[in-house]
């Protein structure tokens, strides 16, 4: 006698990683800036007392993604990205208003044609190692990221590049063919070391992407596969040392167990979940312990048409669906009030940002008025409107694992059948949601994210030449004002030049509605109360991290100090 | 024996071949692919970076040819470079993680087999009893309570109020720090919890299992002979029907085998442990092909290995079945 009949012990949990995926959409539009964040509309808790600044401490964060590698070269996904920018930096980065300003550079000249960027690099850095940091490092760099040996997402920028040479050991200069405003940006690319990584042709095999060794404001000291990854403070740093002496960061895939262990001590820092914000850290004992801050965060949630779908072409039906979605219901209903309604797809408080453009508050009654006069009369006998002969049906497709898409759909739902349009849902995986849908055009409309980079230039979104399957303007948008604009935007470098042509396009979109920009999510981050010097910013709380402090009465962990 | 043990091994060698054919066929069919993770909704990826990464990964040429490369390696047993953007060899990513997911398993195995077969034994013993009633109920809440919402529960009873357990997590932050006893003890504080969960869930497969055969075998004439013989009750249960009863466990701990190195990805994503599990599920999710036909790979292995362990066990423990097969 044989059973087949065994233990039970292996179950699908399709539960954490789409909810990572649904991060890493977000992340891989804008993975050249880990830790850029969003508005500092709202301080946090505020201190007790300041304190004196003193070295020494660990901070510990949670994060629900181990690291893939430490050259953001060769990785796309935010933990990777996220840890590389301890160790390493590159010629510029964004300030905490999100303007570029200099990192290994200290100041950059670019020609009055706009087709040459001469960068002056900081003198006094030297790599973890001790070795100097030269012109030489820039160059190499730049020629591992055109080189096609080398596995990058990020190569097209530096293929633009006619010309790069390195005059001397402190000046880096790179010729473009053409003006390309986003290429300055592209430099922000981190800058690696030329005298390790010689002689590995394919740098992604390197052990520089296991034991990473850099210019920045801390040295690797142990990455633990899935459970760990451990920085100390560089004491060269060239902009000082960083006070908090070393940073470990905990892989936990689980929301509810990160939030459960920061709540028992284990971390000092995550990003709490709107739910958490509101409902479960509301309690005395969380405020003695921590200091909660909220900012915009760096990304839009949309609800996108097909934009050849016979019904989504006309541009009154997408304004009436938009005057009949009640952005308000969805940001309490999703995000507990924590966000903000959208209006476009640049970030409020930022330089390209446009607050006048057309708004849609929500208002049914308009919304049934534009859709009479596209035609669509109410018809059948449940209330849904016909226009000749056809019923205004339609099906919303999103990744499922989202909560908060999940949640927003269903508002939706409700918000089009108040004015006779039936929505069906559907949730799919989501690869097979890009890829079987999103790619082959085969939706009439479905809720996504987009990163907003500090950068403006959006051509791959918007631009009329993107529609192929693996590019990224899927609604299929085509404007021939906004691709000029566009192409304006990239070739101008002149900040004020260029907020023209950005704000014209913001005016645009929300004319047309080619999307429904629904809400900008705030980032809900809570950090230890010992932790000082947490000044929120646009550009979030991260940018001033070697600034942060514990005061020497305060430190908790002291054993390892050096 | 020893031929048929040799026979069995020897047809399992093409059915490892077919069950690797057709794990290549399905996951190549699976919607996506290995470059969307890094090209998918990425402005800056290109159309040239993505034939060049299919170049790079050897996915421009025909399947075949894809499924004859892995198959040479195999065959000098070298599971190949991972997809993911660190390209460590399969086989360390692996191994690194075995041991933390072997152990777990061993434990809350051998937790399940203590537990459950006495359990079972005594539950058919006692038939409709108290006890009987009380221990179905409690395996079988066990079994049908999720197990991701009890870890919580018990995580915060546990570790936020009352601070006895550690969360998450195999080892402390200070473990290096630790003298060894400390080390021990740390390492034996964070397996509390996760043990004794899976354990708890399994114990219904078992412990019913092992009452149902254990009905089964006192129904049995010999029993009753040896009841009729006026041997005592004691003696009756444990010399003659237990052990008869024990015998179908032998198949299933044959069939624990491959189970003991596949993790439970709930129980590894809740408790932050980094077990094969998680490394199963992520490979699935990145479509990192050389990973996914390894880790199958060497569970389709273990299943017939189990098979054949099983087989013998049981072969070599009922004469009755030796002689049949061995003919």
């Amino acid at each position: 006698m044989k059973t087949k009949s065994r233990p039970r012990r292996r179950a699908a949990a399709p539960r954490i990683l789409p909810a990572l995926f649904a991060l890493l959409l977000f992340a891989l539009a804008a993975p050249l800036l880990p830790g850029c964040g969003g508005r500092g509309d709202a301080p946090g808790t505020g201190d007790a007392s300041p304190g004196v600044p003193a070295h020494g401490d660990a901070i510990v964060e949670g994060s629900i993604g181990d690291v893939s590698g430490f050259l953001t070269a060769v990785t796309t996904d935010s933990a990777s990205h996220g840890a590389a920018a301890y160790v390493f930096n590159g010629l510029v980065r964004y300030d905490k208003d999100l303007k570029l300003e200099g990192d290994l550079a200290e100041s950059w000249d670019i020609s009055p044609d706009g087709k040459k960027i001469t960068f002056h690099l900081r003198k006094n850095v030297k790599w973890h190692d001790g070795a100097p940091f030269t012109s030489e490092d820039v160059l190499f760099t730049y020629r591992k990221m055109i080189d096609p040996k080398t596995p990058t997402a990020y190569g097209e920028d530096f293929r633009q590049v006619r010309r790069a040479h390195a005059p001397d050991p402190h000046t880096f200069v790179a010729e473009y063919d053409r003006p390309f405003a986003p290429a300055l940006a592209s430099w922000g690319m981190h800058i690696l070391p030329k005298h390790l990584l010689e002689g590995h042709p394919d740098i992604s095999k390197s052990p520089l992407n296991k034991k990473p060794v850099g210019t920045g404001p801390y040295r690797f000291a142990e990455w633990k596969t899935g459970e760990k990854t451990v920085f100390d403070a560089y004491a060269d740093y060239h902009e000082g040392k960083p006070y908090i002496a070393r940073v470990v960061t905990r892989v936990i895939p689980d929301l509810a167990t990160m939030f459960l262990e920061l709540k028992s001590g284990g971390l000092d820092l995550m990003n709490l979940t709107p739910l958490q914000r509101t409902r479960q850290t509301e309690t005395k004992q969380f405020r003695k312990s921590f200091n909660k801050y909220q900012y915009l965060s760096s990304g839009y949630t949309y609800l996108g048409f097909r934009l050849s779908h016979p019904y989504f072409k006309e541009k009154k039906v997408r304004q009436a669906i938009a005057y009949a979605v009640n952005k308000k219901e969805i940001i309490e209903g999703v995000l507990f009030g924590l966000g903000q309604e959208a209006t476009g797809p640049f970030k409020p408080g930022t330089w390209p940002y446009n607050p006048d453009v057309k708004r849609y508050p929500h208002d049914p009654a308009k919304a049934k008025e534009l859709l009479a006069e596209a035609g669509w009369k109410p018809g059948g006998r449940d209330g849904v409107l016909v226009k000749d002969g056809r019923r205004f049906e339609f099906t919303l497709l999103t990744n499922a694992g989202n909560e908060s898409r999940a949640k927003t759909a269903a508002i939706l739902q409700q918000n089009l059948a108040a004015v006779g349009i039936k929505m069906e849902i559907r949730t799919l995986e989501w690869a097979a949601f890009i890829n079987e849908f999103v790619k082959k055009r085969k939706f009439d409309a479905l809720i996504l994210g987009w990163s907003i980079t500090p950068d403006p230039d959006q051509y791959d979104i918007w631009h009329s030449s993107k529609t192929g399957p693996d590019e990224l303007n899927h609604v299929g948008y085509a404007n021939p004002e906004v691709d000029r604009l566009l192409e304006e935007g990239r070739r101008t470098f002149d900040i004020e030049g260029r907020k023209k042509a950005y704000s014209r396009i913001q005016e645009i979109l929300a004319e047309e509605q080619p999307l429904v920009f629904l809400y900008y999510p705030d980032a809900l981050p809570a950090v230890h109360k010992r932790i000082r010097g947490i000044v929120p910013a646009p550009a979030g709380i991260s940018y001033n991290f070697i600034q942060w402090y514990v005061p020497k009465g305060e430190q908790r962990y002291t054993t390892f100090q050096q | 024996m020893l031929r048929y043990v040799v026979r069995r091994v020897l047809v399992s060698v093409p059915l490892l071949i077919g069950i690797s054919l057709i794990t290549f066929g399905v996951i190549n069919m699976a919607p996506g692919g290995p470059i969307g993770i890094s090209s998918d909704l990425n402005p800056k990826a290109t159309a040239e970076y993505r034939e060049r990464l299919k170049a790079y990964y050897g996915l421009d040429q025909p399947l075949y040819v894809q499924y004859g490369r892995w198959l040479g390696r195999m065959a000098v047993l070298d599971f190949g470079d991972s997809f993911s953007a660190d390209g460590r060899k399969v086989w360390d990513k692996i191994r690194e993680r075995i041991l933390v997911t072997l152990s777990i398993n061993v434990l809350s195995m051998a937790l399940i087999f203590l537990v459950a077969v006495p359990l079972g034994i005594y539950s058919a013993v006692r038939k409709g009893s108290v006890f009987d009633r009380v221990a179905t109920v409690t395996v079988f809440t066990g079994f049908a309570i999720p197990t991701f919402w009890l870890a919580l529960l018990l995580m915060i009873l546990f570790g936020v109020r009352l601070g006895w357990l550690p969360i998450s997590g195999l080892v402390s932050l200070e473990y290096d720090t630790l003298p060894l006893a400390g080390k021990i003890l740390d390492r034996a504080a964070h397996l509390v919890l996760p043990v004794f969960l899976m354990a708890f869930g399994g114990l219904a497969g078992i412990s019913r299992y092992m009452r149902s055969t254990m009905l089964e075998v006192i129904r049995q004439d010999y029993i009753a002979a040896a009841r009729s013989k006026g041997l005592p009750e004691r003696a009756v249960v444990f010399r003659h029907a237990v052990r008869n009863a024990l015998l179908p466990v032998i198949t299933i701990l044959g069939l624990s085998v491959p189970g003991l190195l596949g993790g439970s990805v709930i129980f590894e994503t809740i408790f932050a442990i980094p077990g094969m599990g998680q490394l199963f599920f992520q490979g699935v999710m990145s479509r990192d092909y050389p990973l996914i036909m390894g880790i199958l790979t060497i569970g389709a292995f273990l299943t017939l290995l189990g098979n054949i362990l099983a087989d013998v066990g049981y072969a070599l423990a009922d004469p009755r079945i030796k002689t049949e097969r061995a003919g």
